[in-house]
C-alpha cells in the first residue's frame, strides 16, 4: 500500500505505541482487501465492546496497556448484559463483571459508552458522503443507505483500529464504484404483498438479503413515505439473512437518484416469496402459550415507543407473559421522565438498556415461545437462545401478550 | 484435484472439508462453547467447525463474526482454514487478529464459484495460501494398490 506521511508516522509509533500497533494491523488488513491507500475517517462505532469471551478483553487490553486513545469521536455498540438491571439477568453470573470490565477498557481508550446498536437514531448521524468506520451490521446498512454516509462492512477489531488511528484502507463501500447497484429488484407494493405495513419492511429485507449476497441491490417499488424505523427494519433483517450493507431505494434513499441502473439485471420479487419469508419466521400455532414479547431489535426509537404506548393503552399483559423492549439508556431515560408513557408502564413493559434480549437472557420462563416484531430477532433468536421465536405485527403481539396465548392474525 | 485461487490470508492447513450450501454468520450462527452451527435456518445446522477446512459460499450477518472467529481460535475450535468465493472483510480481520493475539493461523482462500461447486463434503484437502500461488489440493481416494495379497 502507498502510505502517506501520517500513515508512516502512525506506523512508526509517533502518535503512540497503541496507534502504531493498530496501524500495523490495518496495513495487513488493507493489503488483504487489495486497497492502495488509506483515507481519514470522521467517526467510529465499535462492535468489539460486546463480550464474547476472554479474547474480547485480550484484544482491547493491549491498546489500553500501551496508553491508546481514539483519534475520532467513537461510540460503543451494545453490551452482552444490562448492567442496570442485574436482577433480570438469567445467564451466567460472571458475564456481568466481564462485560463491565470490557466497557471500562473501551472508556479508557476514550470511547463514549453509548451502548446502543442504533446511535444513528439520535446522537451520531454521519452526513452524506462522510467516510466513517462503523461496525454492527444494522448500523452499517442504515448509515450507508439511509444517510448516504460511507462505511465498509467492518467487523470487530477493524473498528477499534480505525478509531485509534483515524484511518481506514480505501476499500469496499468507501469507493464510488463499489456503491453502484448490481441488480434491480422490482418489489411488490404493500397492497400487492397483502401484508400489514409493519411486517412488509422486514419481509422485503429478508428476501433481498438472501437474493443479493455480497452485491448492492437497487429497490424499485418501496413506498416513498417509508420512514426511518421502517428502513431500519428492512436493513437489519437483510443484514441478518444475508450480508446487506447498502441498498438504494428509488425515491427513498439519498444516493438512488444518482445511481445508474440501465443494463442491470432486473429481478421480480413476488408477493408469494414475501409471504413465504414471513411464514418461515412465524411458525407459532394459534393458542400456544407465550413466554414473552421482545421488541427493540435494533434498539427502539422514540417514535416506536409512541406507537407501542398507543397500542397498549387501556390493556394489561397476562401475568405469565413478560414484555421487554430494548433501547439505549438515553431513550429509556426520556421515557421514564415522561408521564405520557403511563400506558406503557401500566401494561407492564420492562425496558432493557445497553443490550438486546436475544443476547442477554432475561425472559424468566426459559423454554416457551417468544413473539417479536423484529425480523433480525426472529432470525437470530432461535440459535442464540435455543428457543422458538415468531415474527408478527405489533398489534398481534400485544393482543397475544394480553391473553397469554398466540391469537389469530 | 487441484484448485487454484487467491490468498486472502496466507498460511497452510489440512483437514476434512466441511462444505456449506448456504452462507454462514459465525456470530449467531455458531455456538462458541461447542463450535457447532446453531443457525436455525442453516441447512448444515449441527455440523462442527473445529479443525475442518470450512468451505462456504460467502458470509452473511454480523460484525461480531470476527470476534466469534477469534474466540473459536482461542478455544481451539476454529476451522483449520476457510475456502470461500468472495473476499469478506469481517472474516479477514478475524483471521488477522487470531494470528496476532494467539498465533493461530487461519488461511483463507478465494476460489471461483465453478470450482466451489466441485468441492465435496468430507474429502480431505490441503490448503496452501501464498500470494501469487495459492492452491487447494484434494488427493482423492486411497492410492490404488497395484500389488498385495491375492484373494
Amino acid at each position: 500500500m502507498k502510505l502517506e506521511p501520517i500513515d508512516r508516522a502512525l506506523l512508526a509509533g509517533e502518535h503512540g505505541a497503541a496507534a502504531g500497533r493498530a496501524m500495523a494491523l490495518l496495513v495487513r488488513y488493507g493489503e488483504a482487501c487489495g486497497a492502495e491507500r488509506f483515507i481519514p475517517i470522521e467517526s467510529a462505532h465499535i462492535d468489539g465492546c460486546l463480550y464474547h469471551g476472554p479474547s474480547s478483553i485480550d484484544f482491547v487490553e493491549r491498546f489500553v496497556d500501551l496508553g491508546g486513545k481514539v483519534r475520532v469521536p467513537t461510540t460503543l455498540n451494545v453490551a452482552a448484559v444490562d448492567v442496570t438491571h442485574p436482577g433480570w439477568h438469567c445467564g451466567p453470573p460472571d458475564i456481568i463483571a466481564q462485560q463491565k470490565e470490557l466497557t471500562r477498557l473501551h472508556e479508557l481508550l476514550g470511547c463514549l459508552p453509548t451502548l446502543t446498536c442504533a446511535p444513528y437514531q439520535r446522537m451520531a448521524r454521519p452526513r452524506r458522503g462522510e467516510h466513517v468506520a462503523w461496525a454492527e451490521s444494522n448500523a452499517i446498512v442504515f448509515i450507508n443507505s439511509v444517510l448516504g454516509a460511507r462505511t465498509d462492512r467492518y467487523g470487530d477489531f477493524t473498528d477499534l483500529c480505525a478509531a485509534l488511528t483515524g484511518r481506514v484502507p480505501l476499500a469496499g463501500l468507501h469507493r464510488d464504484e463499489a456503491r453502484r447497484p448490481a441488480v434491480v429488484f422490482e418489489l411488490p407494493s404493500i397492497d400487492a404483498a397483502r401484508l400489514p405495513r409493519d411486517l412488509y419492511f422486514a419481509a422485503i429485507g429478508y428476501v433481498v438479503g438472501r437474493r443479493a449476497p455480497g452485491i448492492i441491490p437497487y429497490l424499485r417499488g418501496l413506498p416513498p413515505d417509508a420512514n426511518e424505523d421502517e428502513l431500519k427494519a428492512l436493513g437489519a433483517t437483510g443484514a441478518s439473512s444475508g450480508a446487506l450493507a447498502l441498498f438504494h431505494a428509488e425515491g427513498v434513499t439519498p444516493e438512488a437518484a444518482d445511481m445508474p441502473t440501465v443494463g442491470l439485471p432486473v429481478e421480480t420479487v413476488s408477493p408469494a416469496e414475501v409471504a413465504g419469508a414471513i411464514a418461515s419466521l412465524c411458525r407459532a400455532v394459534e393458542g400456544e402459550a407465550v413466554a414473552a414479547v421482545c421488541l427493540g431489535t435494533p434498539h427502539y426509537s422514540m417514535h416506536e415507543f409512541d406507537l407501542l404506548n398507543k397500542a397498549v393503552d387501556g390493556r394489561r399483559r397476562a401475568a405469565a407473559t413478560e414484555v421487554y423492549v430494548s433501547t439505549s439508556r438515553e431513550i429509556a431515560a426520556g421515557i421514564a421522565d415522561d408521564d405520557a408513557f403511563g400506558p406503557l408502564r401500566a401494561f407492564g413493559v420492562n425496558i432493557v438498556v445497553d443490550t438486546c434480549t436475544y443476547l442477554a437472557p432475561v425472559v424468566r420462563e426459559t423454554s416457551g415461545l417468544i413473539l417479536t416484531t423484529s425480523g433480525k430477532y426472529a432470525h437470530y433468536g432461535p440459535g442464540n437462545l435455543g428457543r422458538r421465536v415468531a415474527l408478527m405485527t405489533l398489534e398481534r403481539c400485544i393482543r397475544s401478550a394480553e391473553t397469554g396465548r398466540v391469537v389469530a392474525p | 484435484m487441484m484448485i487454484r485461487g487467491n490468498a486472502l490470508i496466507e498460511g497452510m492447513a489440512s483437514g476434512a472439508l466441511l462444505k456449506l450450501t448456504d452462507p454462514l454468520s459465525l456470530w449467531g450462527g455458531v455456538d462458541l462453547q461447542t463450535g457447532r452451527i446453531v443457525d436455525a435456518s442453516h441447512p448444515q445446522r449441527g455440523a462442527i467447525l473445529a479443525d475442518r477446512l470450512l468451505a462456504m459460499p460467502g458470509s452473511r450477518g454480523s460484525s461480531s463474526s470476527s470476534s466469534a472467529l477469534v474466540e473459536l481460535a482461542r478455544t481451539k475450535r476454529a476451522p483449520a482454514g476457510v475456502i470461500t468465493t468472495r473476499a469478506d472483510p469481517i472474516l479477514t480481520i478475524g483471521a488477522l487478529v487470531a494470528d496476532d493475539l494467539y498465533g493461530v493461523a487461519i488461511p483463507i482462500l478465494i476460489i471461483s464459484e465453478d470450482d466451489f461447486a466441485r468441492l465435496s463434503c468430507g474429502a480431505t484437502g490441503h490448503l496452501w495460501c501464498e500470494t501469487g500461488r495459492s492452491v487447494l489440493t484434494i488427493p482423492g481416494r486411497e492410492p490404488v494398490r497395484f500389488s498385495g495379497p491375492t484373494v
